[in-house]
């Protein structure tokens, strides 16, 4: 059984409610920081903890810390993000569900250690009714001096408050979220400044991810050197894996860092298996903009070793036979899966979300999706698929956020890995399309009634 | 010394220049001449935050600076990425940068219409320019392209959205130069469009401006659309007294008549000042100006080929010659 640090009392009847979490230990973290430690020390705690974004980036979260500029007379901010939007990722979700507290007490602590009066949670709109469940906890703990006027009787004083939305992507990039949080149109600013130095109103941000602001949580409770010591190497602490696909018990799991993916999938405690007992074809291990991998390459490195849920374990071999463990959006594919169609469902979704200030993305990915389109109709040729190539080359790099390369990542990694698939297709798409019914469909009788139209 | 050190010297396509620091790449690279300056397609020196938008300008850094040489690892905005002294730029020299640039201007063009010959724009146009210079001469899109309906912003400028190439500049005009912003993009992607808040009219005295901005043919004067080719009129610098703007403008004659005027652009294709509405649209009369002369053009220009010095009339043929020929 792996160790569990941020779900470990998820399974308490009542957890979402201040007094059950308060009974469990909650709200320690606040207390021992403000009451022991200066806000210097929680910072050095976090650094030598070893903790990383767990956004996608996988960015040491200390030094992101330690970044921030602190001129005299400026306020900074503590920007939460909860537009968790990545296709296949739903772990925030999961944690503001069912243990809200558990945020709250972590931006209370992180605000502490930036010297943050103001933080904020920025949510997409579609959690409309997490805000609720936020907005409820977040009164509770102003009732019970969390927040609000100096917390504890000392002289810091914070207000934290919940920002919806209005249901974009790329309002989960961080200047994006900041343009968005100012009321503004969600377009990414062109970095340098970054948030550091410029960020919200033009003042120092530090802008973290919900499952590492919660992070920091058992990071202050237990000690920086305590937490590295779970996990795997620079891989310190446990991660939230979204797991969905075809596998048998889909869910969010939290694991240590270092187990192997091959125990993620098949093991009773985890997934437990391919559904159906089919085989397994590949895998989007970080959400829907990592590479997608084959089974061969997910369950061993290039290598031959046995690839590990851990961040370098997973990028090892570069892009070329790699992927990343991104925002953990685990992605299971059986080989009834059509690679051709998974990666059109891609495309069509960063068509949708490009926001169109910068010309590769904006016109690239509504080129790649007409293509697969294309390509699904059983008008493709074999050239399209290197025109494909081509277009993701382009894309890649050339644009002013990651969204470009998040688009080109998956076309690349599916063409090449799958290329035989793509020309499959396009030589016999009739065939194909067949396919697509009956599996789409899970269900002989249905296929055979779509069948008959 | 004081001045040495604000100096920082960097070396594009081979050629070193000391700049001031925190001049970006590409005004370093306008600095040295119009060889080694990257294009641009948003960046507008006279409009602040402008630029980066098109990624035309993107140049390869292949030494960050004197203390940090490593390369930059991806291809950069030269007109939003400043210099360090001792970097090092590959712009025309990089087959990186002609490769991504190449790109850029395909997927430019992936939506635009490709209407010039009925389009103001053609022949000061700077997408053609770019499409000259550094495009595929062949098409790999077959698909429909993305067409909108022509919308009057006032009853002096219109805006054709299809030819839009989403540069911001005309936002940025309206942002920095106009009062009461009622300008600015809706929608996202490939279907973002400019508009005016609900098709608001944008009722100032600056809100001719956009149109000059404009490096493409989708904001275009009302009172210019289809009266002649640019390349018929002739360009004369002219000036008035003026209680809002400078006054001096651009008179475009098409023989005693001022068909358009517009504000002075320099060799970059920016407006040297933002003139008023009442001098764009009001004053058409010769009578009206001072003139000051015919405007120097770029000889590359086909605005040039019709005027001025130096002009070789191309050879008349007669019947019989056209007749050897088909022949």
């Amino acid at each position: 059984m792996g160790r569990k640090v941020l779900l470990e009392h998820i399974n308490e009847a009542g957890i979402q409610g201040y007094d059950v979490y308060r009974s469990k230990g909650g709200y320690a973290s606040v207390e021992k920081a403000l009451k022991t430690m200066a806000p210097d020390a929680i910072v050095e705690e976090v650094k030598k903890s070893g903790l990383r974004g767990r956004g996608g980036a996988g960015f040491p979260t200390g030094m992101k810390w330690s970044f921030l500029a602190k001129p005299e007379g400026v306020p900074r901010y503590l920007v939460c993000n909860a537009d968790e939007s990545e296709p296949g990722t739903f772990k925030d979700r999961y944690l503001m569900e069912h243990i809200p507290h558990l945020l709250i007490e972590g931006m209370i602590t992180s605000s502490f250690a930036l010297g943050a009066n103001t933080s904020y949670i920025y949510i997409r709109g579609e959690y409309f009714y997490l805000v609720r469940i936020l907005e409820k906890a977040i009164a509770e703990a102003y009732a019970n001096g969390w927040l609000g006027k100096n917390i504890l009787g000392t002289d810091y004083s914070l207000d934290l408050y919940v920002h919806p939305g209005a249901g974009a992507y790329i309002c989960g990039e961080e200047t994006a979220l900041i343009e968005s949080l100012e009321g503004k149109r969600g377009n990414p600013r062109i970095k340098p400044p970054f948030p550091a130095i410029a960020g919200l109103y033009g003042c120092p941000t530090v802008v973290n991810n919900v499952e590492t602001i919660a992070a920091v949580v058992p990071v202050v409770n237990m000690g920086g050197d305590e937490y590295a010591k779970i996990g795997l190497g620079r891989s310190a602490g446990t991660k939230l894996i979204s797991a969905s696909g075809h596998i048998k018990k889909p869910g969010v799991y939290e694991i240590e860092m270092g187990i192997t993916v091959e125990e993620f999938i098949y093991s009773d405690e985890y997934c437990g298996g391919i559904l159906n007992d089919k085989k397994l074809k590949a895998v989007v291990a970080g959400g829907s903009s990592v590479p997608v991998l084959p089974a061969d390459l997910i369950l061993k490195t290039a290598n031959g070793e046995p690839r590990l849920m851990t961040y370098e374990s997973l990028a090892d071999g570069g892009f070329a036979t790699g992927t990343m463990l991104g925002s953990g959006g685990f992605i299971v594919m059986d080989e009834s899966t059509s690679i051709v169609q998974n990666l059109h469902t891609f495309a069509r979704f960063y068509h949708h979300e490009s926001c169109g200030q910068c010309s590769p993305c904006r016109e690239g990915t509504g080129w790649m999706e007409k293509i697969l389109h294309k390509i699904l109709d059983g008008h493709g040729t074999l050239e399209d698929i290197d025109l494909l190539w081509d277009i993701q080359r382009k894309i890649e790099g050339n644009t002013i956020c990651p969204l470009g390369d998040a688009a080109a990542w998956p076309v690349a990694s599916a063409i090449r890995h799958f290329r035989s698939e793509f020309e499959d297709f396009v030589k016999n798409p009739t065939a194909h399309r067949e396919v697509k019914y009956y599996f789409h469909c899970n269900n002989l009788d249905t296929a055979a009634s779509y069948s008959s139209l | 010394m004081q001045l040495e050190n604000d100096m920082a010297k960097v070396t594009i396509d081979g050629i070193q220049i000391e700049v001031p620091d925190g001049t970006t790449i590409l005004n370093a690279a306008r600095m040295i001449g119009p060889d080694v300056a990257p294009p641009t397609m948003c960046y507008y020196s006279k409009l602040k935050t402008s630029g980066g938008y098109c990624r035309t300008c993107l140049v390869e850094v292949t030494k960050g600076s004197e203390k940090d040489p490593r390369p930059m690892p991806k291809l950069v905005a030269s007109c939003r990425t400043t210099v360090m002294d001792g970097m090092e730029v590959s712009n025309n020299t990089s087959a990186k940068v002609k490769d991504a640039r190449a790109g850029v201007v395909e997927f430019l063009l992936l939506n635009h219409p490709l209407d010039c010959p009925v389009c103001d724009q053609a022949g000061e146009c700077h997408l053609q320019d770019l499409g000259y210079e550094h495009g595929n001469y062949k098409t790999r899109t077959d698909f429909e392209r993305r067409t909108f309906d022509k919308i009057d912003i006032g009853d002096k400028v219109q805006l054709h959205m299809t030819r839009c190439i989403l540069c911001y500049r005309c936002v940025k005009t309206a942002e920095q130069i106009t009062d009461g912003r009622v300008h600015g993009v809706i929608n996202r992607g490939d279907h973002a469009e400019i508009s005016t808040y609900v098709a608001q009219a944008i009722d100032n005295d600056f809100s001719g401006n956009v149109i000059d901005v404009c490096p493409v043919g989708a904001l275009t004067d009302k009172t210019f659309r289809f009266k002649s080719r640019v390349w018929f009129t002739k360009p004369v610098d002219a000036h008035r007294s003026c209680d809002t703007c400078s006054g001096k403008v651009v008179l475009w004659y098409q023989g005693e008549e001022v068909l358009r005027v517009t504000g002075r652009k320099d060799e970059w294709g920016e407006v040297e000042e933002f003139i008023c509405n009442t001098c764009r649209f009001d004053k058409k009369k010769t009578s009206d100006w001072t003139i000051e002369g015919p405007r120097k053009i770029n000889r590359h220009s086909v605005i040039a080929a019709n005027h001025y010095t130096n002009l070789v009339k191309p050879k008349e043929f007669k019947l019989n010659e056209i007749k050897q020929i088909t022949e």
